[in-house]
């Protein structure tokens, strides 16, 4: 064991609440930003203290929206809920399904399947914007909640995560179910399902991140204000001339769009260390 | 690779692969066609007439002075490795401080791991916010304090370092969760032998479980070039929109703007194939190193 002695234990925990203090200081500013009225804001330099207008300013984003946007933050969290369960979900299901197919089956076209799934990694929505736009557009999908959910539940590194996994599971299981007479398909719903519950759920914290945080794919295929997500929301609060902006209402509105995601690692902070260190590689 | 397929079946393996198929084809193979083949064409915006061009829409891009590609692409490079600077300098720190045998370790690695949750789109908001020249405390500290005029809505600098330390911290838990759990994998035992040879903290740091971290480091090398080349979109189009002037303009939010905003079908396209190349060579690098640590 290493020894420490009191100053460097000491030096060592000054250096944490500094790492700590750079990352709670700017959220902390939100905060007290979001307890204050547009005036108070605008005076400069802005109060630091928390505000007696908390509840009121929480109200009007929740139900109301700003001056500019008068889309209600409810609707926007809807929207952004809807799709981070969609993708999370969407891309979980149709990953168990062909990672199945790929390792369970011999077929023709299996290799096939799996590098034209490994090829998508090469693709993200960033170098195709214009012609995914297109694609989306021409099969009437702008402003659909389809629309923000599909394109983006192909996921190699699911399917990668599963096959790694289902490759792990024991040949005996396999044969002992065939020889109970089951079929692929309850193989499939009884045993490998529940079997892989733990990447399962890992995935499904890493996923329902990345689908809560999508900016520029809702930013590029709605226009409606009732299809806005939360980041796009907050991004129409805030073009404007700068004294339009009600820094308030933005700032409990990005506050409200941070807390489901950190909730969702810290309640599940375990299979979201697991999920990362084990998809991403 | 292990053989698994053990199940007989003609047409279920296709139904099963069926619908990642379809997605794939529809909106990853059939619009990056689209991309490369557009990159070749001039075209209307507003659905006109196309003209085959040639590579005059890639020439443009590198010679038209009115493109400024070469800045972007230069702009972009700086920033990837910026951010990739700060953000794991400071990450390897903390991890290291948080891996000593020390109290309260599981809530510090709380603290430094949530963030992670953050879109880059609120990161750069709540930076934004901060670094207001109307309303945020710290440009009003660096004002009135320090009497510096900031303003990075003018000035380039300033909203590059605005940008640079908004991506940085958005990364810092990213990186802190992957050096943290290199760090547990250093075996007890090596570092224990080399104090008992009376190596000193620094030079066990740095021969020992540096040496031993080069795997990840190099991972997350990778990955943080790749976040700041093609995932700070949401921080420049939420802070600067790539100004003032163009000069913020990263590849991924001029690709964009030319596309959305300007309708330069062909120029959008040929940036894309430019990136879709970038973006296969950072793949490649980084399977290649994932290979390697399989045989390790």
């Amino acid at each position: 064991m290493r020894e420490f002695s009191k100053i460097r234990r000491f030096i060592t925990h000054f250096y944490l609440w500094i790492g700590i203090a750079i990352i709670v200081f700017p959220i902390y500013f939100i905060f007290s930003a979001s307890s204050h009225t547009s005036a108070e804001i605008l005076s400069a330099p802005m109060p630091l203290n928390i505000g007696p207008h908390l509840l009121t300013n929480y109200k009007r984003a929740l139900f109301e929206g700003t001056k500019n946007l008068g889309t209600p933050v409810f609707i926007m969290i809807k929207n952004s809920f809807i799709m981070a369960m969609g993708i999370s979900i969407g891309k979980i299901v149709i990953s168990l399904l062909a990672a199945f197919a790929i390792v369970f089956f011999d077929f023709p076209l299996r290799k096939f399947c799996f590098w034209s799934i490994f090829v998508t990694l090469m693709l993200p929505v960033e170098v195709r914007i214009m012609p995914t736009y297109k694609v989306i557009s021409d099969l009437g999908m702008l402003n659909t909640y389809s629309g923000l959910i599909m394109p983006m539940i192909v996921s190699a590194t699911a399917v990668f995560l599963f096959r790694q996994f289902f490759l792990t599971v024991p040949r005996e299981i396999v044969e002992a179910s065939q020889i109970d007479g089951s079929s692929p398909m309850q193989f499939f719903g009884r045993i490998l399902v529940p079997m892989s519950r733990t990447p399962i759920a890992a995935l499904f914290v890493i996923q329902f991140i990345y689908g809560w945080n999508q900016y520029l794919w809702p930013l590029l295929i709605t226009t409606k204000q009732e299809y806005f997500t939360l980041l796009i929301g907050i991004n129409r609060m805030m073009t404007g001339a700068d004294v339009h902006i009600e820094w308030q209402i933005v700032m409990a509105t990005t506050l409200l769009a941070l807390i489901p995601p950190v909730i969702v690692v810290v309640l599940m902070q375990k299979q979201f260390i697991a999920g990362m260190t084990e998809t991403e590689k | 690779m292990a053989k698994q397929y053990e199940i007989k079946a003609k047409w279920l393996p296709y139904f099963l692969v069926l619908p990642q198929m379809i997605i794939v084809f529809i909106f990853f193979f059939w619009p990056s066609a689209q991309a490369i083949l557009q990159s070749f064409y001039l075209q209307d915006p507003f659905g006109g007439k196309t003209i085959f061009v040639g590579l005059s829409n890639y020439i443009a891009l590198f010679t038209n002075p009115d493109s400024d590609y070469l800045y972007s692409f230069t702009i972009s490079i700086v920033f990837a490795l910026s951010i990739t600077f700060l953000s794991m300098t400071v990450s390897l720190f903390l991890a290291v401080q948080a891996h000593k045998k020390i109290k309260f370790t599981t809530f510090y690695k709380t603290m430094l791991t949530w963030p992670y949750a953050v879109a880059t789109l609120v990161a750069g908001v709540i930076w934004l916010f901060m670094f207001n020249p109307n309303v945020g405390v710290i440009a009003w500290i660096l004002k009135h304090r320090f009497g510096i005029p900031w303003d990075y809505l003018l000035n380039f600098q300033h909203a590059f370092i605005l940008l640079t330390l908004a991506a940085s911290w958005k990364q810092l838990a990213y990186n802190f969760v992957f050096f943290m759990a290199g760090l547990q994998s250093v075996p007890e035992t090596l570092v224990e032998a080399a104090i008992i040879d009376g190596a000193s903290s620094i030079r066990r740091f740095w021969q020992i479980i540096f040496g031993l971290l080069a795997p990840t480091t190099f991972y997350l090398l990778v990955m943080n070039l790749v976040f700041g080349f093609f995932e700070t979109f949401p921080i420049v189009h939420g802070i600067t929109a790539g100004g003032p002037g163009k000069s913020t303009s990263i590849l991924v939010y001029k690709v964009w703007r030319d596309g959305v905003v300007n309708l330069d079908l062909g120029g959008s396209s040929a940036q894309s194939v430019i990136l879709m190349i970038l973006v296969i060579g950072l793949t490649v690098l980084q399977f290649r190193f994932i290979e390697r640590r399989i045989t390790y």
